[in-house]
């Protein structure tokens, strides 16, 4: 069986005064149908560019200037804006992090999202508003019928992220990508709809890409991590063992890091330093400079090890080895 | 032990400005009735010198309401916030903060630096303008500072743009600690930063408090960052204190419906392959603040909520709100 | 990263526009010709002993009683009108730029304190200023100059009081945007006082937008201090402005005696649209709505 989505090489980057910013470089990963994969790093990690770059909403100065991404085998990189625009919605979508920006404020959510069935199909009127009214009750708003004559601003901000969702999830698309879809909410509503996100994937049989800075949002939901460091994925595999046994020095930084993985009062572990300026990344591993585990063979880019379903990037990951 | 910080039925009201058409309106008697938010409805507390406070809520709560009154930005609409028993604000019709003894450290350390000051300046001015050091000790002053909060002295020079958002929050931190506080509001400190420079900044709280001695109230809407610099934890919920109490009593065996909603809701970092998935979303929407509903403003939300919750709103006792207090769990 | 500063990153962006670049190099010509004007001005002419009547309203070229060419021309006393027109113009600018910073510190001042003061004060005073920004300037400044009397002073002055509600409109928008930033919240909690807010934090971060107004308000007071006179209501006649002279030629300048309003009137405009030019680019580069 072949992926739903095929990501191989792919390297987005953005011309700047300061030189070459290589947001996303040499990123490889599949995601099958229905699956849900967790995409987690800190800002600059490239996550964000490179859920961007799989529905082809990178603009200048930035480009796509290498790899392939395959959606139902289908090649992205390179087509159309025309073309692309005809994918988006139908077979692939997106959810932002600011539903404020993402829904148009002129316009009532019902009308809305008979734009964004018309695009795609031609509907009755009543038929789509039928759809939408489905949707919306699916999502969990109360009495969807009267929601569709409102207006975002009328919405809470948890509202209008379920309206968001629903309008992803209109053309059943095959894919849905997140970005941080809960950051911007309150921590009751963003459980209600990591929740409903759950639950609606599992039904519809949507495959989701969920990108995130908190790892513990992504492990209620995801099957699989991926976790990115300055552009590159640093690991890999099975949300479980990863978070159990993380074999990234990084992974493991940012676990321990965490307030939860501590005694209260005690000092956190931390991470020393900042993010590397993509624009001058260091040769080798990006996360040498901060990491505890580096020596001299951390001048050379680590390649990929793999191991099962597990992957990391590291000359010196933490496996136990068995005495 | 004696309170650094004490608040007296403090209360915060906004009104939304009315249009002109509405004021003439008004005068001719056609006119709605204001809008009015009650952001802080009467709360009283105290933290005693030395301990961490810890202020729990969601958006709307009024968490950063309270804590502005208690820093003396925001004067209340009622009662009074008092440092080691002084007015955080003077009285009058345009109140002024009076003392220096509490600092504030805010969310945004790209909103909170003035983009035109240098660092040095920026550290140094507040206690010159005090009086608190001479002029002339003014870069030595911010030398030690930045050197306290684990930043190069060289970078009094430099200007806020030059540096990254963990680095600046630790020039705000600096510049609070310039003045000298016995006490010191966080508001959501690291909520805008990075994971792994979150742990160095609350590293950095961690430190101040033991090496300073700080009192300090720790705003945030992230439980398990509170449980971990807390000593003690007040739970807000629209305006009023809901739950207050011992941290660790609170984590483990919460007694208001909500702070246990609150923290079931969470999600918890799931480390095993098992399916269920550790958290429980409250139900409902959070209300407006501007038409909280009546007695108690969680009853729409709260499982236990019977007649008497939709009208009578409960009195804090025992250190919480509610007129069906879980039980405690047995230890 | 090598460290770029503001101001060079500014002129980098600036240079980009050659219009600009032009009319900047055209406004510092100006007022190096002017400020330069006594060391070689071919004439002083406020000194009436060196006026020759005989010399009255030549035509550009005649070679005068003293000797020298009169290149753009005599006016009706007598006077070179190169002279003129340099001399002229040190007084527009020194009128104008007296009058725009003068606006400048006033204007602002009041707008900042509108909006950190907030309540009954910020009513008041943005009221004024609503209130005279619906006249225009050139009726106030003549109600003014009706008022104080003929002279420099009096007539910067009436030119402060027609521009500062400019300045102090432009000042209360970006004060009231900065007074909500945690920057002026933490300086509040320091406690600094309240002056010190203002002029040291909430006014040097709403300068952008007021550098941009006076730039355009310099070209204004120019304008209406030749406006004024143009009308007879500016400087005495002893010192002649580029709007006196302008208005000394008027009357015969459909008698072919074309030079003794046209000169003055092509470097009045030629100050004015060069300022405005530079102006125009500052604003596109100061203003991040119309950035790319």
């Amino acid at each position: 069986m072949s992926a739903l989505l095929e990501i191989r090489d792919l390297a987005t980057h953005f011309a700047s005064a300061t030189g070459t910013v290589k947001a996303v470089d040499g990123v490889s990963f599949d995601v099958n149908a229905g699956e849900i994969v967790g995409l987690v790093g800190e800002s600059g990690s490239g996550k964000t560019i490179t859920g961007f770059s799989i529905l082809g909403l990178i603009d200048a100065p930035g480009r796509i200037v290498a790899g392939s991404i395959k959606l139902e085998g289908r090649e992205l990189v390179g087509l159309s804006q025309g073309e692309l625009r005809k994918l988006r919605g139908k077979r692939i979508a997106m959810v932002f992090q600011d539903p404020s920006t993402a829904l148009n404020p002129v316009l009532s959510i019902g009308e809305q999202m008979r734009m964004a069935l018309a695009a795609h199909e031609s509907v009755s009127r009543a038929a789509a508003d039928e759809r939408a009214r489905d949707l919306l009750a699916r999502v969990g708003i109360p009495e969807p019928a009267k929601r569709l004559d409102a207006y975002p601003h009328q919405l809470s901000g948890g509202m209008r992220q379920r309206v968001a969702i629903a309008i992803a999830l209109l053309n059943r698309p095959s894919l849905i990508v997140c970005d941080e879809p809960t950051t911007a909410l309150d921590v009751s509503i963003q459980a209600q709809i990591l929740a409903e996100m759950r639950d609606l994937a599992r039904d519809f049989g949507t495959a989701l890409i969920w990108i995130s800075h908190d790892l513990a949002t992504v492990s209620a939901l995801a099957s699989r991590l991926i976790v990115m460091y300055a552009g590159r994925i640093v690991e890999d595999g099975p949300i479980g063992a990863i978070l159990r046994s993380p074999r990234h020095p990084y992974t493991r930084g940012l676990l321990d890091s965490l307030p939860s993985m501590a005694a209260p009062g005690q000092e956190l572990r931390q991470i020393p330093g900042s993010m590397p300026s993509l624009a001058n990344l260091p040769p080798g591993c990006a996360f040498a400079p901060r990491c505890t585990h580096a020596d001299a063979a951390c001048n050379a880019a680590p390649p990929e090890r793999r191991d099962g379903e597990r992957g990391w990037r590291c000359h010196h990951p933490l496996i136990a080895v068995p005495a | 032990m004696t309170a650094l910080i004490e608040t007296r039925d403090v209360a915060k009201r906004f009104r939304e400005a009315p249009s002109l058409g509405e004021r003439i309106a008004r005068l001719v008697g056609a006119g709605s009735d204001e809008r009015t938010v009650h952001a802080v409805d009467g709360i009283s507390l105290s933290v005693a010198k030395g301990e961490v406070l810890g202020l729990v809520g969601e958006s709307g709560c009024g968490k950063s309401t309270l804590g502005r009154m208690i820093a003396g930005i925001l004067p209340p609409s009622e009662g009074t916030a008092l440092i080691d028993g002084v007015p955080a604000m003077g009285g009058g019709t345009r109140p002024v903060k009076t003392t220096t003894r509490v600092q504030m450290v805010f969310q945004d350390p790209f909103a909170s630096l003035d983009p035109r000051m240098r660092i040095g300046d920026i550290i140094a001015e507040g206690p010159v303008a005090n009086g608190l050091i001479k002029p002339g000790e003014a870069a030595a002053d911010a030398a030690r500072w930045l050197a306290t909060v684990g930043l190069d002295p060289s970078a009094a020079q430099r200007y806020p743009h030059q540096f990254s958002g963990g680095q600046r929050q630790r020039i705000a931190i600096a510049r609070a600690l310039a003045m000298r506080p016995d006490a010191l509001i966080c508001d959501e400190p690291v909520a805008s930063l990075d994971v792994s420079i979150q742990a160095q900044i609350v590293n950095l709280f961690l430190k101040l408090r033991r090496e300073l001695g700080l009192t300090m109230i720790f705003i945030s809407h992230d439980l398990s960052l509170v449980r971990h610099v807390s000593d003690r934890v007040a739970i807000m919920y629209l305006g009023r204190i809901v739950e207050i109490g011992d941290s660790r009593g609170i984590f483990a065996s919460p007694r208001h419906p909500y702070t246990r909603a609150l923290l079931d809701s969470a999600p918890a970092l799931r480390l095993g392959d098992e399916d269920a998935t550790g958290f429980k979303p409250i139900r409902g929407e959070l209300p407006s603040p501007m038409d909280p509903p009546p007695g108690c403003h969680f009853h729409a939300r709260c499982q236990h909520a019977d007649a008497k919750c939709c009208i009578e709103a409960p009195v804090l006792t025992g250190g919480v709100a509610c007129h069906h207090p879980l039980k405690e769990a047995p230890q | 990263m090598s460290e770029v500063s503001p101001l060079a990153r500014f002129w980098a962006e600036f240079r980009a526009n050659r219009i600009a670049v032009v009319a900047l190099a055209v406004v510092v010509v100006i007022v190096l010709l002017a400020v330069l004007a006594p060391l070689y001005a071919p004439q002083n002419p406020y000194d009436l002993a060196n006026l020759m009547l005989m010399d009255a309203r030549r035509p550009p070229g005649y070679v005068g009683s003293k000797g020298f060419t009169h290149w753009l021309g005599t006016d009706a006393q007598g006077r070179d009108l190169l002279s003129a027109i340099l001399y002229g113009l040190r007084v527009s600018l020194q009128v104008g730029l007296a009058a725009g910073a003068v606006a400048f510190a006033l204007g602002a001042s009041l707008g900042a304190l509108a909006a950190f003061m907030g309540g009954k004060i910020e009513i008041l005073i943005m009221r004024i200023v609503d209130l005279q920004l619906s006249f225009p300037a050139i009726l106030l400044a003549l109600v003014l100059v009706a008022l104080l009397g003929q002279g420099q002073w009096q007539l910067i002055a009436a030119l402060v009081t027609a521009q500062y509600a400019y300045f102090a409109r432009t000042a209360h928008g970006a004060a009231t945007a900065e007074r909500a930033k945690d920057y002026v919240a933490a300086a509040l909690s320091t406690p600094l006082s309240s002056a010190r807010v203002v002029f040291r934090h909430i006014l040097p971060n709403c300068l952008p937008p007021l550098i941009v107004v006076a730039t355009v308000q310099v070209a204004n007071s120019i304008a209406l201090e030749a406006t004024l006179s143009f009308l007879g209501l500016g400087l005495p006649v002893t010192e002649p402005s580029l709007g006196m002279l302008i208005a000394n030629g008027f009357q015969v300048l459909l008698s072919g005696r074309y030079w003794i309003s046209i000169y003055p009137g092509v470097a009045l405009i030629v100050l004015i649209v060069a300022i405005n030019l530079v102006g125009d680019q500052v604003r596109d580069q100061l203003n991040p709505r119309l950035r790319r």
